[in-house]
């Protein structure tokens, strides 16, 4: 069987201008920022991301990425406001599809499931409505004729996840408490790719529920340890509360100059001087 | 009586919290803020035992913090369309019927100020009762119209019809002057109680809309001893209640 392993590099090589991509984890949880710093660096632009948003959807709009952004929210966790994906909305930056968190997990069911939509109660009533002019209703055809909201398939180009462990062949391992939905956006995407904190050799020691995502759905493997940094992605290790701080209040200019001009190796390195500094 | 009358007004917020999940039964209390859960354990711990409480993160635990029960973000989204969930939100802006704004402020299209986004507020406000928590009640918060009804209405549920109305429901908004609710014939926002040392005047002058108003406002109930105790010896033995709504 096919060996998947790949480098941010070539994960990125394989990504394109224009494409509608979708990004794992969940807010400043487990994110595949090694795979989104990677794209940083290439000239990949022009993108519709399809998130539940973090620091990921910052990252790219602060660096002006995104064209069109799918997503409930935007947020830090521990800081409720993302400010690049702020500042970037107060200059509108990028068109926005803004649905609830039910909505954008029934949007990846339909398209996992390769569903035109799913119906769901959530959005009527509301705005999301309002801004979302190319959203139908559809009506049951049973006796209680509801109407209800038929959420659009979130079909992905490709998809970016970060997970604890992976083997070779592209299945993946999650050990914290919430699996997120990477499942899902890897068997919604065309292509999706899997960062993970170690490679292993094999799950035969492993509780079966924590297998997440199955081979099938990924084309390519990167072993990227703390790759999820400075998101949290534990037990593996917690969010960097310190650094995210410092994210978040430096002028994107310089924060970019000092952590993200060279490779993944120089980030890490620069992120553990920085640390050194503090103490 | 003596040890009661000296509740303040912080310990008033976390009552009126908590009186909201009064007779919920067996659902998940979705509190968000501190003084809502501070609220939602008091009640577990009192009068309503069969409460469920997450740990912030994909755990269901008990008072002790044990877990009893796995909810990721999938299955608590499944818990809020099954309706056995009582969340008590925040609110950027609350407007006469209940809409809710946490998305953004000023035009849409670009924002003036970028909050969270709609979050799970719509999916909230149609499958399960949602209260509100305004620490901070101004004319800014209760507005006459929200910019982004993210939570739903009753006047809004009410123009989607039946789907939206089925299991629509606002118990109560409770803030730092008082609680309100909308037990009136059309829905319209409510004052319910004042806090003691809060008169309605108050509370009109900072609501940015005309309240339906009771001949006579009551007071919000005095907390019991034991419940005065377990806030401040057990739950919130630090006192950072008094952070989120200061004494006056």
């Amino acid at each position: 069987m096919a060996d998947k392993t790949m480098t941010p590099e070539e994960v990125v090589s394989r990504l394109h201008s224009g494409m509608t991509l979708g990004i794992g984890g969940w807010g400043s949880r487990r994110k595949p920022m090694a795979l989104v710093r990677a794209l940083l660096r290439s000239d990949v632009t022009d993108l519709t991301v399809v998130s539940y948003g973090g620091p990921d959807v910052g990252l790219l709009a602060a660096a002006g990425r995104i064209r069109k952004l799918v997503a409930a929210f935007a947020t830090l966790d521990s800081i409720p406001l993302e400010p690049h994906f702020r500042a970037a909305r107060q200059r509108g930056a990028f068109e926005l599809m803004e649905i609830d968190e039910a909505m954008f997990m029934w949007g990846l069911h339909a398209a996992a499931n390769r569903l035109p939509f799913l119906p769901v109660r959530a959005g009527l009533g509301s705005d999301v409505l309002r801004v979302n002019p190319g959203l139908r209703t559809v009506t049951s055809p049973y006796e209680d004729g509801e109407t209800l909201v038929a959420v659009p398939a979130l079909r992905m180009d490709a998809a970016l996840v970060h997970l604890n462990r992976a083997d070779r062949l592209g299945n993946g391992q999650y050990l914290g408490p919430d699996p997120y939905f990477d499942d899902l956006f890897c068997e919604a995407a065309d292509q999706a790719y899997l960062s993970c904190e170690r490679l292993v050799d094999d799950f035969a020691t492993a509780v079966p529920q924590t297998l997440l995502v199955n081979r099938h759905s990924v084309t390519g493997v990167v072993e990227a340890p703390h790759g999820a940094h400075f998101t949290s992605c534990v037990p593996d290790y917690g969010r960097d509360e310190a650094f995210q701080k410092l994210y978040a209040t430096t002028p994107w200019p310089e924060f970019a100059e000092r952590f993200l001009s060279g490779d993944e190796k120089t980030y890490q390195s620069a992120v553990q001087t920085w640390h050194e500094e503090q103490t | 009586m003596s040890r009661t009358t000296t509740a303040t007004h912080a310990e008033y917020c976390v009552i009126a919290c908590a009186d909201a999940w009064r007779d919920n039964g067996e659902v998940l209390a979705s509190p968000m803020g501190l003084i809502p859960s501070i609220g939602a354990r008091l009640a577990k711990r009192t009068f309503s035992p069969d409460l469920l409480l997450t740990d912030g993160e994909a755990m269901l635990v008990g008072l002790d913090g044990v877990a009893e029960g796995w909810l990721p973000y999938r299955r608590h989204l499944t818990m809020v369309t099954g309706g056995r969930r009582h969340v008590m939100m925040g609110a950027s802006q609350l407007d006469r019927f209940g809409n809710q704004n946490i998305s953004c402020i000023g035009d849409w299209q670009q924002p003036a100020r970028q909050l969270l986004g709609v979050r799970g507020a719509p999916v909230n406000t149609l499958n399960n009762p949602v209260s509100y928590w305004v620490p901070k009640h101004s004319r800014r918060v209760f507005v006459e119209k929200v910019d982004m009804i993210s939570g739903v209405g009753y006047d809004s549920a009410a123009a989607a019809g039946p789907s939206a109305t089925r299991y629509h429901r606002i118990p109560r908004v409770v803030t730092n002057l008082g609680v309100l609710d909308f037990a009136t014939p059309d829905r319209a926002m409510r004052l319910a109680s004042v806090h003691p040392g809060v008169t309605a005047g108050e509370v009109q002058a900072a609501t940015g809309f005309p309240l339906a108003l009771p001949d006579e406002v009551p007071y919000t109930r005095e907390p019991t001893a034991t419940e005065l105790r377990l806030i401040r010896a057990v739950i919130d033995p630090d006192g950072l209640r008094d952070r989120e709504v200061p004494p006056a």
